[in-house]
């Protein structure tokens, strides 16, 4: 488990006032957490102050699970 | 015009969260002020206001757990946490609960604001200076709108009937509730739940009243003394936060069901002073207009009236001009009326204070309990009135009560409630 995906899952966790284990790389945001498009927009403000990145609104709005969350972060912090 | 009458009663004030805790508080004469300590007050004017007193722990206090996670709280400004958590008591309260469509439809929702999300606004301003201005949050507007007490009671309970929020500075709370019963008058629903929420306890708005002139600023060293309504040392109003929601409902509706019905909206009168953006003429023209067509439809005289829970925000000027205008309108039975204000308690609420104070006037009168003018210890020459000081009065089988509401704008606003 990478330390990208470790702080992913707080934040999430934090905004759905879920325990961090509840949260696995396989939990879809729209269904298994009912995000809607605002909770969406709050959660990539999250992590871009946190990683210190920026999230483009394209990539962000195919994202899907946690797992294509911490993927399209590892690779914005590739570059 | 069918008749309407309030069936369900919430209250979020300074002594409490809760009408019976409330009243208990209000009667004892114990006063909600204190040194404000929600966020720093060096550099301004008052250091001082009626905090909504929040635990989780104590009963009485304020808290929305109930009501929203904690992560929804905080996509809201407390204006809308005090309206919401004042609406749930105010609906259990009154036991309805629509279960048809047809039900859903003709229940309403009427919860106003004088200034609505302001420390949100202001947090999400500071954000936008000194941070990324892209991290303003797209809960800002949501969480900070006026109508969003509305909209999230709409939601949470399933009302899908007429659906607005008021606002008439000071005077959100009473339009609010006189407005909603008109709906219910001319047939457009059978409930709504309506009154008024504020929660302007932060500093830009504490430095707009005081460079207003309008806030009290002489009592740092005694908090609890500074809001003292027709005193002869009065210098201003205290800002205070909360909310006062009631249920209305159509009458044979309420009877049908059994719900419990704890006063009448017989009457309700409306008026612009048309003078000034902050102060009242002289002779109380609007206030008086306004109460004058209270009585008009109300079929009722002044002589039946036992109490009025007045505006009285411990204004040099306003509170003159308000007995002014009780004076014109009451004639000789002003020598046996009371009124008192029970700002002298809990602070000015802005937009929640006509929501709060009508239900104070409503609890007067089925308790035949008339609260008191706290810290009246010498009233200014003139003000000759029983303002009830410092200590509740007892009258019993009272007809009716009157509550009083004047805004900014020149805006006024009175309410005659009556024994069912």
């Amino acid at each position: 488990m990478s330390d990208v995906a470790e702080r992913v899952k707080q934040i999430v966790a934090k905004h759905f006032d879920l325990k961090e284990t509840d949260v696995v790389e396989g939990t879809k945001i729209n269904e298994d957490l009912e995000a809607d498009s605002l909770d969406r927009v709050e959660l990539m403000m999250a992590f871009e102050e946190e990683f210190e990145i920026e999230i483009l609104e394209e990539p962000a709005d195919f994202v899907e699970t946690i797992g294509d969350l911490v993927k399209l972060i590892e690779e914005n912090l590739k570059k | 015009m069918r008749r309407v009458v309030v069936t369900g009663l919430g209250l979020v004030t300074p002594l409490a969260s809760g009408v019976n805790a409330s009243w208990q508080k209000l009667i004892n004469s114990e006063s909600g002020a204190n040194v404000i300590a929600k966020f720093d007050t060096t550099g301004l004017a008052a250091s001082y206001g009626c905090e909504v007193p929040v635990s989780k722990d104590q009963m009485d206090h304020f808290c929305a757990d109930h009501i929203l996670s904690k992560s929804a709280q905080k996509r809201v400004d407390n204006f809308i946490l005090f309206g919401m958590v004042a609406a749930e008591e105010a609906i259990v309260n009154s036991g309805w609960i629509p279960t048809t469509e047809e039900q859903s439809c003709r229940t309403g929702v009427s919860i106003g604001s004088g200034i609505g999300g302001l420390s949100f606004i202001e947090k999400n301003s500071i954000k936008l200076e000194v941070n990324n201005p892209k991290r303003v949050s797209p809960f800002f507007l949501p969480g900070s709108l006026i109508n969003l007490i509305s909209g999230q009671v709409a939601i949470r309970y399933g009302y899908r009937g007429p659906n607005y929020a008021i606002s008439t500075a000071c005077s959100s709370g009473a339009h609010s509730i006189g407005e909603a019963a008109r709906i219910i008058a001319v047939d457009d629903a059978d409930v709504m739940v309506a009154g008024g929420a504020e929660a302007a306890m932060c500093r830009i708005s504490i430095l707009g009243f005081s460079s207003a002139r309008a806030l009290s600023t002489k009592f740092s060293d005694a908090p609890q003394r500074a809001s003292r309504p027709y005193d002869k040392d009065r210098d201003g109003f205290v800002m205070g936060e909360g909310a006062g929601v009631v249920v209305l409902e159509e009458y044979d509706h309420a009877k049908k069901r059994g719900a419990p019905i704890y006063a009448e909206i017989a009457g309700y009168g409306l008026s612009a002073d048309a003078h000034h953006i902050t102060a009242p003429p002289e002779d109380g023209d609007g206030a008086y207009r306004s109460m004058q067509m209270a009585f008009k439809k109300s079929g009722l005289t002044v002589d039946d009236i036992g109490y009025i829970n007045s505006h009285g925000t411990s204004t040099p000027l306003g509170d003159a001009v308000e007995v002014r205008a009780v004076k014109k309108m009451f004639g000789p039975a002003s020598k046996s009326l009371a009124m008192s204000s029970t700002k002298s308690a809990i602070g000015h609420l802005l937009g929640a204070a006509g929501g709060v104070e009508a239900i104070f006037a409503i609890k007067a009168l089925n308790e035949g309990i008339m609260p008191p003018t706290l810290n009246l210890d010498e009233p200014s020459e003139g003000l000759d009135l029983n303002f009830v000081p410092k200590i509740a009065q007892e009258k019993k089988n009272m007809k009716a009560v009157l509550s009083n509401s004047f805004g900014f704008g020149g805006t006024n606003a009175s309410l005659l409630m009556t024994r069912v």
